[in-house]
């Protein structure tokens, strides 16, 4: 049963590290023109590589959830032929039952896609698609607003959606320092815990996610475990986590793991926790919580309305 | 020889001691022993103590203290439950899982996790896997007395086999179409130690302690066991029934168990070899020593999880592993060379 074990661990650490934490890549600049229409072939580099497309792709498989809101979001979507399983977002995405885990490579090329994009490449995708002349972009996921900004300019530019990619980097921009303004500083920062799965794996501020709450000044439990260890993802002590006395609390586990405010108040020894008793407990949809596109935007409004309650709990000023 | 069963037992209960002290004064919230004590002395009767904030109380009486004596019966029951089985089968690589019940345990909380409606899924998680590994096991046994009308040992660990590969590649199948909930699936494989709480002490307690009577009742019948079949029966032993029975209760246990902490390797192997390895002696002493030193050793191991980088966390399978295997090697050397 060691074996069963081992590959229970090595899948927790796989998730994390492909779901999460794969982006070690520094932003970097399509080489094509950036002004004006996109001139075709055209090279990017991407996290594999560099990758070559030929003519305007007008048949996209996109096997990221990210990489489909940002697709639709800079105008790409009438191109997009088809969305993987977990690309929920827009609803109007072409979704069908494809998988960008496990990815198949035939099932692929039957919607004889001229562009394939996914956050990891997985099993080989790319050398596999190849071989059959398509080119493949990999987008993994991002750790900070500045690649995730870069990513998006990069499908616009690989999509001949440049102008729609600026507008909708600058408008990402502009709502986040709006909202991120309207909440104010407390003279102390509360504290806050990110919640991934209900045995207590959390976001440090090395994380995507991590420096949203950065953004708003806010202090993150789960650094004390090491912001970096197992890519910014630790697994915490439930005893830490309640002695860190937590003042709001962000669940990102409310679909996979049927997580709520109700069901961490009925935790042994959580009651007595500041955001348990204050009713400072946030429920956001995993997937918004865990996509760095655009629709981030979203959560970050989430998370502005909460600390925006919690301010009247904990007062502006006070500790 | 009750002289010596009487000093390994103080030895043992030693052990559990130092390691159940160490694992209530110590954790990642580092509070002075002094705040422990007192944590736990408000809850003798009686007593009333002041000057504790009730946020530390909670954290020694809610949260720490439930996990070290639920990792003490996990361990008490893995390594009695190992050593029955090793005793049952005369096969000294027999644990706990032998015969399926992790992968049936598996394939329940996977099953509920995926199917069962969001409100009670989480709820439903124990009892399915508590199901599953009784059911596993109890297919495993009907499928070899189908095949060898319940004689023979080896027919009964190929069924086991046999049956852990199918529902391991069901759960796989129903893993690979549920990715959504795969991360609420691999904490429960992983184990739920520290989430269980005095709520899933409770859930199986009286499993351990019914499956811990009836396989200490029978210890003299498993070293009649160990010298053969036929020998068994001419001293007046049921072969048949008394190994089914022994099955059954290490089972009951073992499911339990499992049901609640997930699958924890190695501790029903190396834990009764290593007392076998060092008292020699017959499942009399070796039974209800195993179940005192695995509580003492699963604690140690959980402790070392949630301190060695705490405030994070390692799953406690790898200390369990990491730590035990070269003990264990260590043991197996000193005792090859005290034999030749």
């Amino acid at each position: 049963m060691r074996k069963h074990q081992l590959i229970g661990v090595l899948a927790v650490f796989a998730i994390a590290a492909s779901a999460c934490a794969s982006s070690s890549t520094t932003p970097q600049r399509p080489v094509a023109e950036r002004s004006g229409h996109a001139a075709y072939p055209l090279t990017l580099h991407d996290a594999a590589g560099t990758v070559t497309i030929p003519h305007r792709p007008t048949r996209i498989v996109s096997l990221s959830a990210t990489a489909t809101q940002m697709l639709f979001a800079v105008g790409a979507g009438a191109q997009v032929v088809a969305v993987d399983q977990y690309s929920t977002y827009p609803s109007s995405a072409p979704r069908t039952n494809l998988s960008g885990s496990q990815p198949n490579v035939e099932a692929i090329a039957r919607y004889r896609p001229d562009l394939v994009i996914n956050d990891a490449d997985v099993g080989n995708l790319s050398r596999s698609l190849k071989a059959l002349r398509v080119p493949v972009l990999i987008e993994p996921a991002a750790k900070s607003f500045a690649v995730s900004y870069q990513q998006i300019a990069d499908l616009g530019a690989a999509t001949d959606h440049e102008h729609g990619a600026r507008q909708t980097v600058s408008s990402m921009r502009s709502h986040i320092a709006r909202i991120v303004a309207s909440v104010p500083r407390p003279s102390r920062p509360l504290r806050v815990y990110h919640e991934l799965d209900p045995t207590f794996y959390s976001a440090t501020t090395a994380t995507f996610i991590g420096q949203i709450y950065r953004l708003f000044g806010l202090r993150n439990v789960a650094d004390k475990a090491g912001i970096t260890r197992n890519s910014g993802y630790p697994q915490l002590s439930a005893e830490y986590v309640v002695a860190s006395n937590p003042q709001v609390i962000v669940l990102a586990d409310i679909a996979c793991c049927h997580q709520s405010a109700r069901t961490v108040a009925a935790r042994p020894g959580w009651s007595r926790v500041d955001a348990v008793r204050h009713d400072l407990v946030l429920g956001v949809d995993d997937s918004l919580a865990s996509e760095w596109g655009p629709r981030i935007v979203e959560f970050v409004g989430h998370v502005a309305k909460l600390l925006r309650r919690a301010e009247t709990v904990y007062g502006a000023g006070q500790p | 020889m009750p002289r010596v069963g009487g000093r390994w037992l103080a030895i043992a209960v030693g052990f559990l001691a130092v390691t159940a002290s160490a694992a209530t004064l110590v954790g990642a919230d580092s509070l002075p022993a002094t705040t422990v004590l007192k944590a736990l002395a408000t809850h003798l009767p009686l007593l009333h103590l002041h000057g504790l904030a009730p946020s530390d109380a909670s954290i020694v009486w809610q949260i720490r203290l439930p996990r070290v004596v639920l990792a003490g019966l996990v361990g008490a029951m893995l390594a009695l439950a190992g050593a029955t089985y090793q005793g049952v089968f005369a096969n000294p690589l027999a644990d706990p899982y032998l015969l399926g019940a992790a992968s049936g345990a598996e394939l329940g909380a996977t099953l509920a996790i995926a199917y069962a409606p969001a409100a009670w899924a989480v709820n439903a998680v124990p009892t399915c896997a508590f199901v599953g590994a009784g059911g596993a096991v109890a297919a495993a046994v009907l499928l070899g007395r189908s095949v060898g009308s319940g004689r023979s040992t080896t027919i009964l660990i190929l069924a086991g086999l046999a049956v852990a590969a199918f529902l391991t590649a069901i759960e796989t199948y129903v893993q690979q179409q549920h990715q959504a909930v795969i991360r609420l699936i691999y904490s429960y494989v992983l184990g739920r130690l520290g989430t269980a709480g005095w709520a899933g002490v409770r859930l199986v307690l009286p499993y351990l302690a019914v499956s811990a009577v009836i396989i200490l009742a029978h210890r003299r019948h498993l070293d009649v066991l160990s010298l053969g079949d036929v020998e068994a029966a001419s001293l007046g032993v049921n072969v048949g029934r008394t190994r089914m029975l022994l099955v059954a209760a290490a089972t009951l246990g073992t499911a339990a168990a499992v049901a609640m902490a997930g699958t924890i390797a190695f501790v029903g192997i190396v834990v009764p070899h290593t007392i076998r390895l060092l008292t020699g002696a017959s499942y009399r002493t070796i039974l209800p020593l195993s179940m005192i030193a695995g509580a003492g050793f699963l604690i140690a191991c959980d402790l070392a999880a949630r301190t060695l980088i705490a405030p994070g966390e390692l799953p406690i399978g790898v200390i369990t592993a990491f730590v035990g295997a070269p003990f264990f090697v260590v043991l197996l050397r000193r005792s090859n060379r005290m034999m030749t």
